[in-house]
């Protein structure tokens, strides 16, 4: 009896079994795509590349975050670009520029027979209807978590609403076509860190006539203030000059961008690039060893040992464009005295942290930008771990050993640049307790807490850092000293000399001669010690080994057009 | 029975205002604010300042949430995202229908395992079969979902090769998604490469998450079988001589699933409340990877919309479920 029950079951579970796998079963080989990817050989082929997420919307000017502007970069294209791989101005949509001696007036001569993907001309016309859209935008636009970038380098808009937190005053002042191929941007004062800024995905141009048709400026505010687009543009009509054209997109799922066959440039190798969202990095690491994406972005330190021990994958590295730094607050006595300063940086042991807690991602930084930025000087004082020095030096500045300080550090926050502030935290406690101080621990979390005591001026010493947005030494110095803040104390105690080599580097129009002002801004400002730099990382990217020609930038602007896949 | 469900209905009421109430109150005493989320290391104080004005945070927060409530019941409007800038409802069309794919899944694979597993342990019970069972069964409930489905993952997409890691479908794939169920979009639209494809998808998320209810399930109907096979009616029916598989299959198992259909319905309800993790690890674009990004991004309306959704479903499958309760036992009456 027992048996023929038990032969039952049995049955029953061996026929779902079977249902349950065949549901699934089904051909071998269609679908799972492991070779996707492949082209067959040479060029040609679809690459799938694994991101964190889905962009916002495909529109420059209206947004700051990575994803986002990954996608845009290979669709759209500014005046300026950036040579491969580094931070150095090269001719885009613009053929070659002029800057006119009072700095006020950036003329560009234009490249001829382009036009967009839905066949519009590329002329002067276009880019002054791009450029005075931005200056125009209003309402939710003024935001400045949309139009982050315009307010950083143009600052104010046409009419500046008051309640936008946007700076009222502007830099731009007009856009002028003075014939089919030459444009004219006028400034209301001198400022050479806009050229560099033009390199950035938010002021690439546009086609005007997508624009207006698909409702780019369009869209509604709800009753929590938050801009819901209601246009088609940013989503479904993204509309450049670029080597790839979109195709479709279906969030969450993936985004397919197309070959430009009349592309003015080099023409992408590939057919297709497909972006697909797989925002755990586990899981992006597991779909490129299976061979569903072919590459992805901001590989975890730890993963990276295995994808290089992997014959079929490799990583590659992104030069540095980050600085954390240990600040210091002149307001805060004793570190008003420079010998006190002098004995922290002597006391910090940074080849320590750098060596322990960056996997091997970090190098050791002397100023507070890297290496990369044009205006970095190699001749910066330097400071090295030296207790003993230390301890001399607060002895000459006349005071009793050991001196009390405190030092903040944040908690519940990982960046690229500090992915365990404790623990840097930590190690610098110690070895500043060797060098003669006597450390307070003070910690908050990250937001809004702890950026706030900085903000404020409270935190005596403290842990923080930046990535760099465009290549420009402004972007990192200029941000960090041009004006006073209380995080370093320069509203009581300026440095003249630092402030006046900033103010003259931005509006200097020789190039080279703004290069010679940033380095001395830079050996001035390791010399008044207003902080400690510690340490620059570098990101990876990680691809499958049949992938070349992939240029990783410092500012991520990376174009899929050399691109090729296979063989 | 009408009463009976409108009554429960209607309980929904209070249910929504007081849930309501404590996540608007929650989210705000979360640290950082949606500015901070978007600005990230360039927020400066005006830029905050600035945001909180525009999305009203600075309004007291009974103002705050009149006008939400007003709008989200009212108008049936749910907000609009504030990392996305898209609407919260059309994101949850979107995702809802993820999340009710992968959970059915989960629960298919769960019932089709789990009840046969426990029903032979209860048949061999005090065996090396049961024991073994009831090992299987603590072993599926203690591990951890994401170990399970890293491992998964390792040995059937990146050894084997036989089934994909991420997403629900290929993205060579062509489909039309009219329900956005892919599953059900590729039979609608006839695309049985891509019915293949979206199943294949299916597969190991749906075992990870399902693993838990499975062993649940599979003990749940140990316990039960072993009851009801004691029962006098059981006794009887044997002794009449009635064919033993007729006695299990209508006399055992037949009663035995009632509490089965319980704990099923119950663990349905918490699968369609978003599986986090497994959305998360495998890419399963659902609520829950969703809510958990919005936590991070301070995305309030998208949190404020998606626990409130979460809830309105979790309370009608509990309805569903005391209703088919009273169609498997005709005993139990509605009042």
């Amino acid at each position: 009896m027992r048996g023929k029950s038990l032969k039952f079951v049995l049955l029953l579970v061996a026929l779902l079994a079977l249902a349950a796998a065949g549901c699934g079963g089904g051909d071998e080989g269609t679908g799972t795509s492991a070779g996707t990817g492949t082209g067959g050989g040479g060029e040609g082929g679809t690459l799938v590349f694994g991101t964190a997420s889905d962009p916002v919307v495909l529109d420059g000017s209206l947004v700051s975050d990575g994803e986002s502007l990954r996608v845009i970069d290979q669709i759209y294209e500014g005046l300026i670009s950036l040579k491969p791989g580094t931070t150095e101005l090269e001719p885009a949509l613009a053929e070659s520029w002029e800057i006119s001696d009072d700095g006020l007036a950036y003329t560009f001569k234009l490249r001829q027979g382009v036009t967009f993907h839905d066949g519009e001309p590329f002329n002067a016309e276009a880019v002054c209807f791009n450029f005075d859209r931005w200056y125009n935008f209003t309402g939710s636009f003024q935001n400045p978590s949309a139009s982050y970038y315009w307010q950083t380098v143009f600052g104010g808009f046409a009419k500046t609403d008051p309640e936008s937190g946007a700076p009222e005053d502007s830099l731009y002042a007009s856009c002028e076509a003075t014939d089919e191929s030459t444009v004219v941007l006028n400034l209301t004062k001198p400022s050479t860190s806009v050229l560099g800024a033009l390199s950035l995905s938010s002021f690439a141009i546009a086609s005007p006539k997508a624009l207006q048709e698909f409702g780019a400026d369009e869209g509604t505010v709800d009753a929590d203030g938050i801009f819901h687009p209601t246009g088609t543009f940013g989503s479904e009509h993204p509309i450049g000059t670029g080597p790839f054209m979109f195709d479709s997109w279906t969030r969450n799922d993936k985004l397919t961008l197309v070959r430009n066959d009349d592309y003015w440039g080099d023409k992408a190798k590939l057919d297709s690039v497909i972006f697909r969202p797989i925002p755990d990095n586990a899981a992006r690491l597991q779909a490129l060893q299976s061979g569903e994406i072919q590459g992805y972005d901001l590989v975890e330190p730890q993963d990276i040992p295995t994808i290089a021990g992997d014959a079929a994958l490799q990583v590659l590295d992104r030069p540095a464009f980050n600085v954390a730094y240990v600040g210091i607050n002149q307001a805060i006595p004793p570190m008003d005295k420079i010998e006190v300063r002098q004995a922290v940086a002597a006391g910090l042991n940074r080849q320590e942290v750098v060596d322990s807690f960056y996997a091997g991602r970090g190098e050791v930084a002397n100023e507070f930008m890297p290496p990369e930025v044009v205006g970095y000087a190699d001749d910066v004082t330097e400071y090295t771990f030296d207790p003993e020095k230390s301890k001399q030096l607060l002895q000459d500045a006349g005071l009793t050993l050991p001196v009390k300080i405190t030092f903040w550090y944040p908690s519940d926050v990982s960046r690229p640049y500090m992915p365990d502030p404790k623990r840097n935290f930590e190690a610098f406690k110690a070895s500043l307790e060797q060098s003669g101080f006597k450390v307070t621990a003070k910690t908050a979390p990250w937001s809004p807490d702890y950026l706030g005591q900085v903000d404020e001026g409270n935190t005596q010493l403290y842990l923080l850092g930046w990535t760099g947005d465009f290549g420009d030494p402004d972007n990192f110095i200029g941000t960090f000293f041009q004006s006073p803040q209380k995080a370093w104390g320069t509203t009581t105690h300026p440095n003249n000399e630092v402030t006046d080599l900033l103010d003259q580097a931005e509006s200097e129009t020789d190039l080279a001669a703004r290069e010679g002002l940033y380095q001395d801004a830079n050996r001035a400002i390791m010399d008044w010690l207003p902080g400690v730099p510690y340490v620059h990382t570098k990101p990876a990217l990680a691809f499958a080994a049949d992938v070349q020609g992939y240029q990783p930038s410092p500012v991520s602007l990376e174009s899929f057009a050399p691109v090729t896949i296979g063989k | 029975m009408l009463r009976f469900i409108v009554r429960r209905l209607l309980l929904l009421i209070p249910i929504l205002v007081g849930l309501s109430i404590l996540i608007f109150l929650y989210l705000r005493a979360l640290p950082g604010s949606p500015a901070y989320a978007l600005l990230g290391d360039r927020a400066t104080p005006e830029s905050v300042a600035a945001i909180n004005r525009e999305y009203g945070l600075d309004k007291p927060i009974y103002v705050q949430y009149w006008r939400y409530t007003k709008r989200a019941f009212i108008e049936g409007d749910l907000g609009t995202s504030s990392r996305t800038r898209q609407p919260v409802t059309d994101e949850l069309k979107r995702r809802f229908p993820a999340t009710v794919e992968l959970a059915v899944g989960a629960m298919l694979f769960a019932a089709i395992f789990g009840i046969p597993l426990g029903f032979i342990a209860a048949k061999k019970y005090g065996t090396w079969i049961d024991h073994t069972s009831l090992f299987a069964s603590l072993l599926g409930i203690s591990i951890p979902i994401f170990f399970l489905a890293i491992l998964l993952k390792y040995v059937f997409a990146v050894r084997l090769g036989w089934l994909p890691t991420v997403g629900r479908a290929s993205v060579l794939i062509d489909l039309e998604h009219p329900t956005n169920f892919y599953i059900l979009d590729s039979i609608v639209t006839g695309n049985w490469t891509a019915f293949v494809d979206t199943s294949k998808h299916l597969i190991l998320p749906a075992i990870a998450l399902g693993t838990i209810p499975l062993a649940i399930i599979a003990r749940i109907t140990r316990a039960s079988v072993l009851d009801v096979q004691n029962e006098d009616y059981v006794r009887t029916a044997r002794a009449k001589g009635v064919a033993p598989m007729t006695v299990d299959r209508r006399h055992v198992l037949r009663n035995a699933l009632l509490p089965i259909t319980t704990i099923a319905g119950l663990q349905v309800g918490l699968l369609l409340s978003g599986a986090v993790l497994t959305e998360k690890v495998f890419a399963w674009p659902g609520i829950g990877s969703w809510l958990v990004d919005a936590i991070s991004g301070r995305d309030y309306p998208v949190l404020q919309g998606g626990v409130l959704f979460i809830a309105i479903i979790f309370v009608l499958v509990n309805l569903v479920v005391d209703i088919a309760y009273g169609f498997i036992n005709p005993r139990i009456r509605f009042s």
